[in-house]
């Protein structure tokens, strides 16, 4: 911290690297915890002691290790991959573009990548998942670029409003399209249950395939959270420190584009967590994206093990949609930052 | 204040534009009638609508085609008219039924219907627009209370942020709801939340045609109120007006219009939106002058919509709702950046 001691107009930087390293540390737990207990429930009962034994006797005549190796195992690594990248994309694009209301679902990335996988679905329907996967990156980047291209073009510049305003408009123009594209190729129900958004389907494979992409893009973040720090305290300010900005902000990019990426050919359109985890760690550990970013990864990944236990068991045996359980979570979450909303809002 | 003499050439320039948009508006009811499976050339529409059709021609031009047109017209002036409403109590450019999540209030009242009543895929035709009513309007009063601030009031910047909001809410319990339908009413419920213009006959034409005639004259009459309140609260406090009171039942009005109409044709946005604005930029603010071009505007809009999305594919409708946001969604992207929000 010794390097930072820059001062904004009115405060320093507040960091608390003990509250950090503690959550850290205590999400690492709850992670592994969860995991052990999105292992546990379900529709099939099944023990602690079963899932012990399925990883170190695992017996492939018993219906249960099957079950928990090859659908509850890699459900449960998906869940918490996917929201640690969320979080981590949210807390890039809050600390780049100083707005705080940024979140890959409001600002029409989720539905940049989804549309892409829709034309996928429709039109090369064979197509590897390792494939898949490259598409939903230029998805994302396509979301991204034509919401932030309207609002940088329009009169006034990015307001957050006017962001938000891009993402939904973008949006229900991409549903409308992926909506005419189902009707015509008649993949409603996958089009329904994809966008509702659900990790029940992620198979290990699947998580083979998106792992790597999620783990480099998170020690990308990590390597880049120090710049973020300081594009964080403007831009004149970061360029009056030598910081090659544009540089930092079109890696920035690429990193959301394949967290997000990723994550969405996995899960579907998930929104809201990159809004709300990102906020409540800075709540908690203050504004130095060294920290930030890697507590926002773990926070992700408890609260999305978390969310998809309540999707499992909210309505068993019928599987809740994942998207819908957070953004219950989440528009309460939006509604308090829109009344929250000083000048930049 | 402006002399006088504007005021005549604007009235002028607007009764011509009302005759002009009158004649686009029967030449689309023609084309109309003319397009979907079973073709029919003009000069067969016009033997049948003078009683001297064969039995099918009877079926098909006044069992499906007709309500469906008339529905497509009526929907587009409520939809539109809502949306100068809401556009002129909050003093922004941007509001829209769809935008505000009224829209997805009143779907989500029809959703939990058909939930709990899955036998009667075809729930009765006026009632449809009653559960509407109350889920836009609940949704009306959530929004309206959330954006409320003491000292502040309702500010623009937050309405839409909390319209999109409890939107974005709204549409996480509808997916919920909609996936544990069963298939032919989860067909059913999809098609309808894509604004497919679904209660194709003279029922649904007798539900919705009460809402439309007594409050789009409702609206108009109080066209001056909103002049003034879409310029300066302070003058309309000035004047002598209730502002609370005035907005409360100009939003009343808008939240019916929307709220029928989305009960009969499904959620088609961006109307609200485009209807409004392309009025004024034809003959300018003063509702007086608007306000009938705006609900024409809206009629040919879904009326257009409706046809191309019958006649784009062969073996499928594609639903009006997304053939209009294909077309309002651009026209919204324009506007917003041109805006100053």
């Amino acid at each position: 911290m010794a390097r930072l001691h820059l001062r904004t107009n009115e405060a320093p930087i507040r960091t608390r690297p003990l509250m950090a390293t503690f959550i850290i540390f205590i999400g690492i737990f709850a992670i592994l915890f969860g995991i052990a207990a999105s292992i546990v429930t379900g529709v099939a009962n099944i023990s602690f002691s079963t899932v012990w034994n399925s990883v170190f006797a695992y017996d492939s005549n018993n219906e249960h290790h099957v079950i928990i190796q090859s659908l509850r195992m890699p459900r449960a690594l998906a869940g918490a991959l996917v929201g640690a990248a969320f979080a981590v994309s949210g807390a890039i694009m809050q600390g780049m573009t100083r707005n705080p209301i940024a979140d890959t679902g409001l600002l029409g990335i989720n539905a940049g990548a989804g549309f892409v996988l829709v034309l996928v679905f429709a039109f090369i329907p064979s197509m590897p998942f390792e494939y898949i996967i490259l598409f939903s990156f230029i998805g994302a980047g396509l979301g991204a670029g034509l919401v932030y291209g309207i609002a940088y073009f329009a009169r006034g510049g990015l307001t957050p409003l006017r962001l938000v305003l891009a993402g939904a408009v973008v949006g229900s123009l991409v549903t409308g399209v992926s909506q005419a594209l189902s009707l015509l190729f008649q993949i409603n129900y996958d089009l329904a249950f994809w966008s509702a958004g659900g990790i029940s389907t992620a198979e290990w494979f699947q998580v083979s395939v998106m792992m790597p992409w999620i783990i480099v893009g998170l020690i990308a973040a990590m390597v880049l959270s120090r710049s973020i720090t300081i594009l964080s305290l403007g831009e004149e300010v970061a360029a009056g420190l030598g910081q090659r900005t544009k540089l930092i902000k079109g890696i920035g990019a690429v990193v959301v584009m394949i967290l997000t990426g990723a994550s969405v050919s996995t899960v579907g359109g998930v929104g809201f967590i990159g809004l709300i985890v990102p906020h409540i760690v800075r709540f908690l550990v203050g504004v130095d994206y060294r920290w930030i970013i890697p507590c926002s990864a773990v926070l992700g990944g408890v609260l999305v093990i978390c969310a998809d236990i309540g999707a499992k068991i909210i309505a068993m045996p019928y599987e809740t949609p994942l998207g819908s359980i957070i953004a219950v979570l989440g528009v309460p979450f939006f509604l308090y930052l829109a009344r929250k909303e000083r000048r930049e809002l | 204040m402006r002399p006088e003499i504007f005021n005549q050439e604007r009235r002028s320039r607007s009764i011509k534009l009302i005759i002009l948009l009158g004649v686009l508006v029967l030449f689309g009811l023609v084309i109309s009638m003319n397009t979907g499976r079973y073709s029919m050339p003009p000069s067969e529409v016009l033997q049948t609508l003078f009683g001297q059709g064969s039995k099918k021609q009877n079926i098909v031009l006044f069992d499906m085609r007709l309500p469906r047109i008339i529905i497509s017209v009526l929907i587009g002036a409520g939809l539109a008219i809502s949306g100068a409403v809401l556009q002129g109590i909050s003093r922004n450019g941007l509001s829209d039924p769809g935008i505000l999540g009224i829209n997805s209030g009143a779907g989500l009242a029809v959703l939990l219907f058909v939930s709990f009543y899955p036998t009667t895929s075809v729930a009765p035709p006026f009632l449809m627009p009653f559960l509407a009513l109350i889920g836009a309007g609940l949704t009306a009063v959530i929004i309206y209370v959330l954006s409320y601030k003491k000292n502040d009031g309702i500010s623009p910047t937050r309405l839409l942020l909390t319209g999109i909001a409890v939107g974005a809410g709204m549409s996480a319990i509808s997916i919920i709801l909609t996936l544990q339908l069963n298939p032919s009413n989860f067909e059913f419920v999809v098609t309808w939340q894509m604004g497919s213009l679904w209660g194709s006959n003279w029922k649904f034409v007798g539900a919705l045609l009460p809402w439309i005639v007594i409050l789009l004259p409702y609206v108009y009459w109080k066209s001056r109120v909103m002049n003034i309140l879409s310029t300066n609260e302070q003058i309309a406090g000035s004047l002598g007006l209730s502002i609370n009171r005035e907005r409360l039942v100009l939003m009343a009005a808008a939240v019916g219009l929307a709220a029928s109409s989305v009960a009969t044709g499904g959620s088609i946005g961006f109307v609200g939106l485009l209807g409004p604005h392309i009025a004024r930029r034809m003959v300018g603010p003063q509702h007086q002058y608007m306000l009938p071009i705006t609900a024409m505007v809206g009629a040919l809009l879904v009326l257009a919509g409706d046809t191309i999305g019958r006649s784009i594919m062969e073996y499928t409708e594609v639903p009006a709702g997304v053939v209009i946001s294909l077309l309002g969604g651009p026209y919204f992207i324009y506007l917003l950046m041109r805006s100053k929000v």
